[in-house]
């Protein structure tokens, strides 16, 4: 059957374009180990490096003796903060305005800290070397807790900084104090604090924790000394950031650097980053004149780059007697280690944490975050998030619990009443955001019924019941959240990183045969884009899906782009990439006019060709006109077909969700098993159903992860206790539940296609639902908040503080 | 989590194996599956600078049942273990251990030699080898000798075996009675928060005719509780004689505090661990 005799219905479906479960190409290669990852990349003469650390957390440094090191044969070079002085790079810039050591200069400020980066002709060599170079340090007292940051007796962590009184956030107030951010209205808020009928007052500790992607950080520079070409492979979730920031740092041309993210085994945020490890690859490929390889272990991934929240958010909220919220006021104190290396646009030194209000009409608002110093490792990057959402989101999700259990009231009622409704979009909230769209009460009442709800609960007081007569020592909860994220930064107008607008890119050549090649400024890091991105284009040119490709993260090819996280390779990448289909659209519709011999607008777009209005017998498919467009001489039209897309979105998108998780908690060994979780999530439009529902499964998995034991933790010396995969908890299938996913969709107004983004919804909501059900199960016995993580002990030990175990 | 340098060795008989020990001494280290000492190794905690490797020693390899009497080669897999129709019939406490020991993957590389031989507290086989009072063959330059399970755990990673010998070999009297191993933890893979080994036997006339009980991870070593297992030989089995033997386990025990929780949260936890091991032994009994 030619294409010609199909059915519109056909040839669709052909296209493979959005809504289409169409299967992941990428996964060919990733299940038969044929991915090709940093650590894959081998090259003649090539040297590995390996650091040196700091045992401990706040220590002088008095001296580095590294001739033991330098003496072992196979030892190349052993480079310490002196070495890289005179090259300015002892010390980086990094993404939130401050700047960080690169190898210990003077003082090492967190356990895990580089001082000394040995090269070596092997990978073994490297770290039996790194076991020869002798550090003496002096130890210094050592500040762990955030809140001891301002005492009189406190340490004084950066000496670099301590005189400054005005940082890259404005005013500090003490040389441990890194900014403070406020937002909303203060006055007003208190006075409603001070006035409402009813206040319900916590402190919600969001405990640090780590996105630990599958494959470490890692990097392999090569400076081709006869070209003076410098080519970086990492594990870049912004491979074009990386190549202006390695320009700004080591004075090489921008045009001579080649920056390339190959595969990677995952990001969450980890790798959005810039660490001492790629400086030093770089450096030291510089000096020896041959490529360096540079890949962390495990450990080095946990407990040196980039962690995630740590936020301690003392919350009020205020509400009439019969639960209709008047105010919210937050302030939190936010532990940014050693070095503010949050990777933020630049005008928000706490992230979005302005979402806070969530998915509520609150008319009034205050927050204040202050970011303090401490002697723990740097980062606070967005774990599967948009920028600190997942904390806003978890902040406000107990605080409603909270209320509830203050106006004794049903949690579920209590965020009904309480929602934005959907006449009310585009809403602004109180602390600063318009929300794009959304239906909260239907996606709300679709939840609550697909659980039973009310059966729900009905059972569980049974089961309280039978509990309190001593028939059973289990305990039920109900995890309740709707969660509204906000992601795709984002406008340029309010948005940057290091300087550069967050917007985006895409490059689309359509060949002469009808094929395509797409290339844009993000970079997957297991999302699919290679699957979805060719879905919007297909459906934008009519080309199959099939027949696209989708290329990233070469910064040789690629167009310019901020890169992969805070779920913005959608919102900002996707619509760049329609955008720039309907400009190849747009010409291809003078070329198929002048082939049909007919006025450009006698002919209109139909699946994957141009018909003539009225008469479409008469029609012109994509793959003829890009024949054409290379093979005739079309009067006023260049030829080929191409077109490149910058897309600066205009507003922020507003995904959000329903999730319901129900636990069964052994009382007495505190073991948690989650008994069923249901998870409805509105997207916006939905371009890959299968990839949504992966993205649902991986991002909930997460969140269970975080809310039931994954966290990086100190001791009081600032000893690193969770540094291994033994402590820092992954789940395995074996932990997994299974999850049952839904949807509504209510489209973004303001984007290309109506997409909202996906991929990080599930953590954004899902840790609170978890945490919210544990919560839950002890409600019944006077538990108004017990913080995460809900591991073994800290479960039982909330039974015990609750005489449960009497 | 890069290992220093080291000599690998295959030696394809016993006695070259034992033979390898003696020439390198205290510098060579004997490897099995690896699911320990490799882990110690990459941290650096354990350097040796010979591995002598026992994979390729053919009868070190086997379940025999004779007579009464299980004999299981060190280098047999806890995928074998769990695999063998044999051993289910005589011993179904050693499968159901096993499953609890990590994830299929490990499973099909860990030995219940490495498991047994090398002294970790976390590791799941010393306590119940200690339930089933089952001996240990040890080679050496001066020959075999046994060694009680229950003599062998001197402290953690310090054992009765010598670092000339090899321990070959597992042997226990068949045990057909009831069982159960509970294990608490906090994910796949993870050593046990507490975990407990009960053995029961019910006579004719409804009486315990035999009792053993062993707790993983709750000391430097495993903790056999002799006391507690004679009173449910004398007293029979009853709510009260259980609650007597858990109180008498747990104040055998010293717990330490780590990830997992305090002391005070993990005696909770082995009482209740403890506790439902020995109904469900008995309900199987």
């Amino acid at each position: 059957m030619s294409v010609e005799a199909k059915t519109m219905e056909e040839r669709q479906a052909a296209l493979k374009g959005l809504g289409s479960s169409r299967k992941r190409v990428e996964d060919a290669r990733f299940t038969q180990g044929k991915g090709n990852y940093v650590d894959d990349i081998k090259m003649p003469d090539m040297l590995f490096g390996d650091f040196v650390r700091s045992q401990h957390a706040h220590a002088r440094v008095l001296s580095i003796d590294t001739s033991a090191a330098l003496a072992l044969p196979g030892v190349v070079a052993v480079l310490t903060a002196k070495d890289l002085e005179p090259l300015g790079l002892h010390w980086m810039p990094t993404l939130a305005g401050d700047k960080q050591m690169v190898l210990a200069d003077g003082k090492v400020l967190f356990q895990g800290q580089e001082v000394a980066f040995v090269i070596a002709e092997d990978r073994y060599i490297a770290a039996d070397a790194t076991d020869l170079v002798v550090v003496k340090y002096e130890e210094l007292p050592v500040l762990v807790d955030p809140f001891k940051a301002e005492l009189d007796d406190a340490p004084i962590l950066r000496e670099d900084i301590a005189d400054a009184t005005e940082g890259a956030h404005g005013p500090r107030r003490h040389p441990n104090h890194i900014f403070t951010w406020e937002q909303g209205e203060k006055e007003s808020t208190e006075a409603i604090l001070s006035s409402a009928p009813v206040v319900a007052e916590e402190m919600v500790y969001y405990h640090r924790t780590h996105p630990c992607p599958l494959e470490t950080c890692g990097a392999v520079a090569s400076m081709d000394k006869v070209n003076g070409k410098l080519t970086l492979w990492g594990t870049f979730q912004a491979p074009h950031v990386v190549r202006t920031v390695a320009s700004l740092l080591s004075g090489i041309a921008e045009h001579n650097i080649r920056v390339v993210s190959p595969d990677i085994g995952g990001g969450f945020g980890n790798k959005v980053g810039v660490y001492p490890g790629y400086v030093c690859a770089i450096v030291a490929s510089i000096v020896t004149g041959q490529p360096v390889k540079w890949v962390e272990d495990r450990m080095e991934n946990l407990t040196s780059t980039a962690f995630a929240r740590d936020y301690w958010m003392q919350g009020k909220i205020a509400a009439t007697a019969e639960g209709k919220i008047l105010g919210l006021w937050c302030h939190t104190t936010a532990d940014h280690g050693a070095f503010d290396a949050c990777a933020d646009p630049t005008k928000y030194p706490a992230g979005f944490m302005n979402i806070c209000t969530g998915s509520y009409d609150i008319p009034t608002a205050y927050l204040a975050v202050d970011g303090i110093y401490t002697n723990k490792a740097p980062g606070g990057v967005a774990y599967r998030c948009s920028f600190r959402v997942t904390e806003a989101a978890y902040f406000i999700e107990r605080m409603i619990e909270v209320l509830a259990i203050r106006l004794n009231m049903d949690a579920a009622e209590l965020r009904s009443i309480n929602f934005i409704g959907k006449d009310q979009f585009p809403y602004h909230s109180a602390l600063g955001w318009e929300y794009d769209s959304g239906d909260y009460h239907t996606a709300w009442n679709k939840a609550l019924e697909a659980v039973d709800y009310k059966g729900l609960r009905a059972e569980q007081s049974a089961q309280v019941a039978k509990f309190k007569a001593g028939e059973t020592r289990s305990l039920m909860g109900i995890g309740l959240c709707h969660f509204t994220e906000i992601v795709g930064a984002g406008p340029v107008k309010n948005c940057d990183i290091l300087g550069m607008g967050m917007f985006d890119s895409c490059e689309i050549r359509i060949h002469p045969t009808g094929s395509a090649i797409a290339r844009l400024g993000t970079i997957s890091q297991g999302q699919g884009h290679a699957t979805t991105f060719a879905q919007i284009l297909a459906t934008e040119i009519g080309i199959p899906a099939d027949d696209i490709t989708i290329e990233e993260g070469d910064t040789d090819t690629a167009p310019y782009g901020l890169g992969t996280y805070g779920s913005r390779s959608t919102p900002v990448a996707g619509a760049a990439t329609a955008m720039a289909g309907r400009k190849i659209r747009a010409k291809a519709q003078m070329i198929a006019a002048y082939l049909l011999e007919v006025h450009d607008n006698d002919v209109e777009w139909e699946v994957d060709r141009f018909i003539v209005k009225g008469a479409p017998e008469r029609f012109k498919t994509m793959k003829e006109i890009a024949f054409a467009s290379y093979t005739q001489a079309i009067p006023g039209v260049e030829p080929g077909l191409e077109a490149v897309s910058y897309y600066d979105p205009p507003n922020m998108t507003y995904p959000f969700g329903a999730y319901i998780c129900v636990m069964d908690i052994d009382v007495d060994t505190g073991v948690a098993g989650i008994r069923s979780f249901y998870a409805l999530d509105d997207c916006g439009t939905r371009i890959n159903p299968m990839i949504i529902e992966g993205q649902v499964h991986g991002g909930l998995t997460e969140a269970l992860a975080i809310a039931l034991g994954q966290e990086i933790a100190y001791d009081e010396l600032g000893n690193v206790k969770t540094g291994s995969l033994m402590d820092f908890f992954i789940p395995t299938s074996w932990e997994t539940p299974n999850y049952q996913t839904d949807f509504t969709e209510t489209p973004s107004p303001h984007h290309p296609i109506g997409a909202k983004g996906v991929g990080e919804s599930p953590n954004v909501g899902g840790v609170p639902a978890f945490s919210n059900a544990i919560n839950d199960a002890f409600k019944p016995f006077g538990l108004t908040h017990t913080q995460m993580p809900h591991d073994h002990w800290r479960i039982w030990k909330t039974a015990n503080e609750l005489g449960l175990h009497d | 989590m890069i290992p220093g340098r080291f000599e690998y060795h295959q030696p394809d008989s016993l006695a070259a194996a034992v033979g390898l020990l003696s020439e390198l001494g205290e510098d060579a280290r004997v490897i099995a599956g690896g699911h320990s000492l490799i882990p110690m190794m990459k941290l650096r905690l354990a350097m040796p600078e010979h591995l002598v490797d026992l994979k390729a020693i053919d009868t070190l390899k086997h379940i025999n049942v004779a007579d009464g009497v299980v004999r299981i080669g060190a280098m047999t897999t806890q995928a074998e273990l769990i695999g063998s129709a044999e051993l289910q019939l005589a011993a179904p406490i050693v499968k159901e251990t096993s499953l609890q020991i990590a994830d299929p993957q490990i499973r099909y590389q860990g030995t219940i030699g490495g498991n047994v031989a090398n002294g970790d507290p976390g590791n799941d086989m010393p306590a119940l080898m200690q339930a089933l009072d089952a001996s240990f063959t040890l080679h050496g330059p001066g020959g075999a000798r046994d060694v009680k399970a229950r003599d062998f755990y001197e402290a953690a990673y310090f054992t009765a075996r010598d670092d000339l010998e090899i321990l070959t070999e597992v042997s226990f009297p068949t045990c057909t009675g009831g069982y159960a191993y509970e294990k608490q933890k906090r994910k796949i893979g993870d050593y046990a928060t507490a975990a407990a080994a009960v053995l029961l036997t019910k006579a004719a006339d409804g009486s315990c005719s035999h009792a053993a009980i062993a707790l993983t991870n709750l000391a430097d070593t495993p903790v056999f509780c002799d006391a507690a297992s004679t009173h449910l030989m004398q007293s029979g089995v009853s709510a009260d004689s259980i609650a007597h033997a858990v109180q008498s386990c747990i104040s055998d025990i010293e717990p330490v505090e780590d990830n997992r929780g305090p002391a005070e949260f993990k005696k909770h936890a082995a009482a209740i661990i403890l506790k439902r091991s020995l109904e469900t032994a008995w309900s199987r009994a």
